[in-house]
């Protein structure tokens, strides 16, 4: 999983990630999949699966855990 | 030794016959110092009326998002600002999710669609879906998928669809303040069907919605009174962009409480730990309700958000010398 401090977008809340405090989103997103794509953050569509779970943006492809 | 829980003692230890909505209110009312002797009397009840076994089960959304009904814990409905995009999990796929489910040991695979009921894209998808499993996994199957018609009952019996869910949410007198696109009737209404149609009916809700602790009392009788095979018991996980997206998690002590309680009110249903204990409970907490009543767990992740791993919750079951229920015991 990608640091939220490396990223342009907060991927849970779709914020600036430089803008704001995001531990909130980062504690968060331990028991919850990426909403927004970091680097463009457009909306993804988000696939949970009884193991896993991916994520696709339809600019930047697919990020899986 | 409070009043009420002596009556627990004889009457659903003894006796097999649930509290009723006074006697669940009591025991929502006792205060913390008796916690642990609540607990240690529904997890009797349960090993006398239920056994020992754990029922475990996995559950995935065929259908994510970009529903017209307005549930106002839901990140699923379309009417919010949720961040939850529509998205529609293909065959392989869900063939693909069952046979990780029943690799945990799970004997419950159960398909949920965020829907208000099926259209025909849907009930197609689910008879190639549950045909493609059935031929390639040992599991049973269940599924969710909002309000049904006759037709569409029947058509989900003649898939081999053994359970069905439809949850009630909350009691009755609070569920306008949760849901106004449909009424508390009209899910009772699906359940009655799917009841007389033979398959095994599943109805839970969710605690910490807002509702009184009266209230709380009031859903036990009212699941009481359907007295459906299965409860699953949700803690509200409070969803960004959603109506109730601000409201506190629910207290781990209320929330070992009211699984005391709702054990007391049906001492021989399944009662399943679904979503929200991750945050209502933590690690220690999930073992407090193993042992306060719960019965069956939901394993790995849940729709839209994350469980803990499913190797976790199968070590705390083997710890605790609760086995996992086997496929040839459910057939
Ligand atoms: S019907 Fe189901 S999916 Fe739709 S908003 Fe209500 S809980 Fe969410
Ligand atoms: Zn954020
Ligand atoms: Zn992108």
């Amino acid at each position: 999983m990608p640091a939220v401090a490396a990223q342009t977008w907060c991927d849970r809340c779709g914020e600036a990630a430089a803008s704001g405090a995001h531990e909130q989103c980062a504690a968060a997103r331990a028991l919850e999949p990426p909403r927004y794509c970091a680097r463009c953050r457009r909306r993804m569509k988000v696939q949970v699966l009884p193991i896993g779970w991916s994520a696709i943006c339809v600019e930047h492809g697919e990020i899986r855990s | 030794m409070p009043e009420i829980l002596d009556q627990a003692r004889d009457q659903v230890l003894h006796n097999g016959v649930g509290l009723d909505e006074a006697g669940v209110l009591a025991v929502l009312n006792l205060p913390d110092e008796h916690l642990s002797a609540t607990l240690q009397l529904a997890h009797e009840v349960r090993m006398r009326w239920c056994g020992p076994e754990v029922e475990v089960e996995g559950i995935v959304s065929l259908k994510t998002g970009g529903c017209p009904e307005d549930c106002h814990f839901c990140s699923q409905s379309g009417l919010f600002t949720s961040p939850v995009r529509s998205v529609w999990l293909d065959i392989p796929s869900l063939v693909q999710a069952a046979k990780q489910t029943a690799a945990t040991g799970a004997t419950e695979f159960c398909i949920v669609a965020a829907v208000r009921g099926p259209d025909d894209r849907l009930m197609k998808q689910m008879r190639e879906g549950v045909a493609a499993i059935k031929a390639e996994v040992d599991i049973q199957v269940a599924a969710s998928l909002g309000m049904l018609t006759q037709e569409q009952v029947d058509e989900l019996v003649d898939m081999g669809v053994h359970r069905y869910n439809h949850n009630l949410e909350t009691c009755r007198s609070y569920f306008p303040n949760v849901v106004t696109t449909h009424s508390w009737e009209e899910r009772w209404e699906t359940l009655r069907m799917v009841r007389e149609s033979g398959m095994e009916v599943c109805c839970g809700g969710i605690l910490g919605l807002g509702e009184t602790v009266e209230q709380r009392a009031e859903f036990a009788a009212q699941l009481a009174e359907l007295d459906p095979h299965e409860v699953p018991l949700n803690f509200l996980n409070p969803r960004p962009g959603t109506p109730l997206g601000d409201r506190p998690v629910v207290e781990g002590r209320d929330a070992l409480r009211a699984i005391a309680a709702f054990r007391l009110a049906m001492p021989r249903t399944i009662l399943r730990y679904a979503g929200g204990r991750e945050i209502t409970l933590g690690d220690l907490g999930t073992r407090d309700g193993l042992l306060g009543g719960i019965n069956a767990v939901i394993v790995g992740n849940y729709l839209t958000t994350l469980g803990r791993p499913a190797t976790d919750d199968l070590k705390l079951l083997d710890e605790l010398k609760m086995p996992v229920k086997a496929l040839s015991a459910t057939l």
